[in-house]
């Protein structure tokens, strides 16, 4: 059952991914900014991966000084305008609000917090200053969150800072890999421009790190280099049939999408693989495309799944069906995808047991496997004494330095895949890292 | 059977909520409508020589999201002909010869006063109320608060109009003084046949932050308002209590005014011994619709409580409004705080520790942010109830048993007060204060 027709054009693309969190007018900003009580030592600011200090900011917007507000947010987090719409609020400041325990409605933090960058990023005005040049370098691998959080923070101590890009588009999973309907790439990127324009940070795009070679030149051009790389391509599942066409990553999926919008051909039939919100985004994605017939299927029970809640319930509104209890043990096919072959599993003792004996087919002309991300091993290699753990995630100190002292990291690089306010704290504390490590 | 109709020192209305003499009562238009949607009486915008006005009159003190709380206005008395307004008079008595139509009155001379006078008792007006409150224009003529502040003038005018007149006088007092009960008093004294207050306060409402100019601005300039809306009603209740309290003000009938809006804005005003009530800004801002849940409430409020009329329970709070002398010193309330109702937003902890005796201390607890009284600190100032934003959350306790009654008269008399400044017998001896370090350890 879908609800969506297939988007022949930009307008049909924007009609199906209408915008969850949208842009508040001023009058709803200031009611909405009336309602907070403002806290003390407030739990939201404690929910905030950032700390920001949030009834300040609400309080600010309400007094109409909403470049103050702006501040305040930019302050703690320099993605601060994405952050207030792709932000899982309800399970941070939102979920904090203790409006909550009063059955009433939480303060729409993230809505506010985006009212007030938004104000400011579309006005153009300045209110960041840059540092006094002090001479010294910092490379930044990888625009995404930390990287862009990184280079803002080390421009306002006076670093030069050049970021390298192997895509062509900054700011990595916010525009590539978010769900449509949380951000548009525009309001992503108009982010990311406000924030070059005032700190002037060096972009450098198709510039992919991947050989000894240039990692020695950065390690003599540069002071400190800041490891913001992420995570890598869709992990393979190692199973019969993965090569046919029809058979796509996640990731790459998503990311094919918020660069091509309508242009996307999404199949009548999809099967989505795995549990995690990129599954959701995914198969609420598909549905949102046109597809007939969107399958979730999912290894353990529905309470297993590392999803949010209301990431479930997105998916399921969209239209999607789910499968829970199944693993995928063959894709078929001749050549090109026609199904997957699953079995079913149950708990036993404690651990999940496939049954080969209990199998099916669901016929699809697709199949989305949302099944977690390979790590950037390779480069991590190229770099001398770069420690990572077993699930290689480089391990850092509390100051976000890597056991090779020139090198710092954050974001899903160093947490296995988090969300975009999680890479925005340690690109913004690494930078304070470095600082404080180039002037001990 | 419940009766709200009153007799106002010889004005009757059908019920005690009267329209003040305000932009609602500009017209007969406007104050047959108001009687058609509930109200009993009625003070025509103040009629005398009508004046010029400006363009640009109002101003307002909006709090949070609520507009309006406080309203000030530069706006003079009428600026209609009086033949248009004693034509409206008759027509409006008319339509209504039951309800109160009062025209309110502002002239100079004694002869402008006798003249006037004749004119609306030929027009049909039930009463006349003397304007001697508007702080704002009209004062600088040597008339509205320039005559209310001063009792002596004020007392001279009251009884000229009452030698003219062979209606009800009514005398409205400024607030704009130091005792109300000097021109309550001079209005007795002239022979007034009731009061009415408050007229405005004299009020500047903001600063406009880019010309500077105060509001209302009238081309990049502005003058003091009149102040009024729910914001001045304390002031008017504590007002109304000095008259009413007043054993020879206090014989005559007061309509109170001030901030009124609401059902219990009426019983306030009634406990404290009004007996009819004037609106002007709740109508300015809700329109005469308001009038059905004062009347709803009122008369929900005398049903529940078995009254009859308005004046079985006005004045009723009178008695226990006393001089602080006279309270009990070992009265002992104590906050407590419910933890099943708490939501933890902790500003009853911060507004105590900041604002006042560092009575509350805040959970130890990591998975909750319930605070708890320290009840050896807590004076029981109220303070934690009124911030706490959930009902019934805080309350205050009392901690003694009610038998011993001191008070700081009685303590005065017996020689038992604090009278060096080390006295031992200090309120605040050996109250606990945390140190400097207290005070500085979130300190970067």
């Amino acid at each position: 059952m879908a609800e969506y027709k297939r988007p022949k054009t930009e307008a049909e693309f924007n009609k199906n991914f209408k915008q969850k969190k949208t842009l508040m007018n001023d009058t709803e900003a200031y009611y909405e900014s009336s309602r907070c009580l403002f806290c003390y030592d407030a739990p939201c600011i404690q929910a905030c991966p950032t700390h920001i200090d949030i009834p300040l900011f609400i309080k600010q917007i309400h007094t109409d000084n909403v470049t103050g507000s702006a501040k305040t947010i930019f302050d703690s987090n320099w993605l601060g305008n994405a952050c207030g719409v792709v932000c899982p609020t309800g399970v941070l400041c939102e979920g904090a609000c203790v409006y909550n325990h009063q059955d009433v409605p939480p303060i729409q933090i993230g809505r506010l917090q985006n009212y007030a960058t938004n104000k400011v990023i579309d006005a153009d005005k300045a209110i960041f200053k840059q540092g006094k040049a002090n001479g010294k370098r910092i490379a930044v691998i990888g625009s995404g969150p930390a990287g862009i959080a990184c280079a803002c923070e080390a421009r306002t101590l006076g670093y030069q800072v050049d970021i390298y890009e192997a895509k062509e588009k900054p700011s990595g999973l916010t525009v590539h890999g978010v769900a449509p309907y949380k951000i548009t790439n525009e309001e992503v990127l108009n982010e990311i421009e406000y924030l070059q324009n005032q700190l002037g940070f060096n972009i450098k795009y198709n510039s992919e790190i991947n050989s000894k070679q240039e990692i020695q030149q950065l390690e003599e051009k540069y002071d400190a280099i800041f490891l913001g790389v992420g995570l890598g391509k869709t992990a393979t599942l190692q199973m019969e049939g993965e090569d046919k066409t029809g058979v796509v990553g996640a990731v790459e999926f998503i990311e094919d999408l918020r660069m091509k919008h309508h242009q996307v051909k999404v199949p009548a039939k999809v099967v989505v693989i795995g549990g995690g919100n990129t599954a959701m985004d995914a198969a609420s994605e598909s549905a949102r495309m046109g597809a007939r017939k969107t399958v979730l299927a999912y290894r353990n029970s529905k309470e297993k799944m590392g999803a949010y809640g209301f990431e479930y319930d997105l998916a399921i509104s969209a239209g999607v069906d789910s499968l829970f209890n199944v693993t995928p043990i063959a894709i078929t096919g001749n050549g090109k995808v026609d199904g997957v072959k699953f079995a079913k599993t149950e708990m036993v003792e404690g651990k999940l047991q496939t049954n080969m004996n209990n199998t099916f087919i669901v016929r699809c002309d697709l199949v989305i496997k949302a099944t977690g991300q390979a790590k950037q091993g390779h480069l991590y290699e190229l770099i001398e004494n770069l420690d990572i753990d077993q699930k290689t995630r480089i391990l850092t100190n509390e100051e976000f330095q890597t056991s090779n002292p020139k090198y710092f990291a954050g974001g899903d690089a160093i947490n296995g895949g988090a969300e975009v306010v999680n890479a925005a704290y340690d690109g913004k504390m690494a930078a304070q890292g470095i600082h404080n490590w180039l002037n001990k | 059977m419940i009766d709200l109709s009153i007799n106002f020192g010889g004005i009757k209305a059908p019920n005690p909520f009267w329209l003040a003499s305000a932009p609602p009562t500009n017209s007969g238009y406007q104050i047959m409508k108001a009687f058609d949607a509930g109200w009993g009486g009625a003070v025509w915008k103040t009629l005398g020589v009508p004046v010029v006005n400006v363009s640009s009159r109002y101003g307002s003190v909006n709090y949070r999201n609520t507009r309006m709380m406080g309203f000030n206005n530069i706006e003079l008395i009428t600026d209609r002909p009086l033949a248009d307004n004693l034509r409206e008079i008759e027509e409006v008595k008319k339509y209504f010869p039951d309800h109160a139509v009062i025209a309110s009155l502002m002239v100079e001379s004694r002869a402008e006063w006798e003249q006037i006078i004749k004119d609306v008792e030929n027009a049909g007006a039930d009463g006349i109320e003397l304007n001697f409150g508007c702080p704002h224009g009209m004062c600088e003529r040597g008339m509205g608060s320039a005559v209310g502040q001063e009792p002596e003038v004020l007392k001279t005018i009251v009884s000229w109009v009452k030698e003219a007149a062979n209606i009800p006088v009514i005398t409205k007092l400024s607030p704009n003084i130091s005792h109300i009960t000097d021109p309550g008093l001079a209005a007795v004294q002239g022979g007034t046949d009731s009061i009415s207050l408050i007229n405005t306060i004299k009020s500047i409402v903001g600063i406009d932050l880019d010309s500077y100019a105060p509001y209302p601005i009238v081309d990049g300039k502005g003058s003091n308002g009149g102040y009024c809306g729910p914001a001045v009603k304390p002031i008017a209740m504590h007002m109304l209590k000095d008259l009413a309290q007043h054993p020879e003000i206090g014989k005559v009938p007061l309509s109170g005014i001030g901030g009124i809006e609401t059902w219990r804005d009426v019983v306030e005003f009634i406990l404290l011994g009004a007996t009819s009530v004037q609106v002007c800004t709740a109508v300015m801002h809700y329109g005469f619709g308001i009038v059905r849940e004062m009347e709803s409430g009122l008369r929900q409020f005398m049903e529940e409580k078995n009254y009859n009329t308005i004046y079985d329970f006005a004045g009723k709070a009178l008695p226990n409004v006393t001089e602080w002398k006279h309270l009990n010193l070992k009265h002992k309330v104590v906050a407590e705080i419910n933890p099943d109702k708490c939501i933890g937003c902790d500003l009853c902890y911060i507004s105590c520790d900041d604002g006042a005796h560092q009575a509350i201390a805040m959970s130890t607890d990591p998975t909750n942010r319930i605070p708890s009284i320290i009840e050896a600190n807590c004076v029981g100032c109220n303070l934690c109830s009124l911030v706490c934003p959930v009902e019934d959350c805080i309350t205050m306790v009392q901690r003694d048993d009610g038998s011993e009654n001191v008070t700081w008269n009685e303590r005065t008399l017996n020689d038992d007060i604090p009278v060096t400044f080390d006295d031992d017998r200090a309120g605040g001896k050996g109250h606990y204060v945390p140190t400097p370090e207290d005070a500085l350890k979130h300190r970067k």
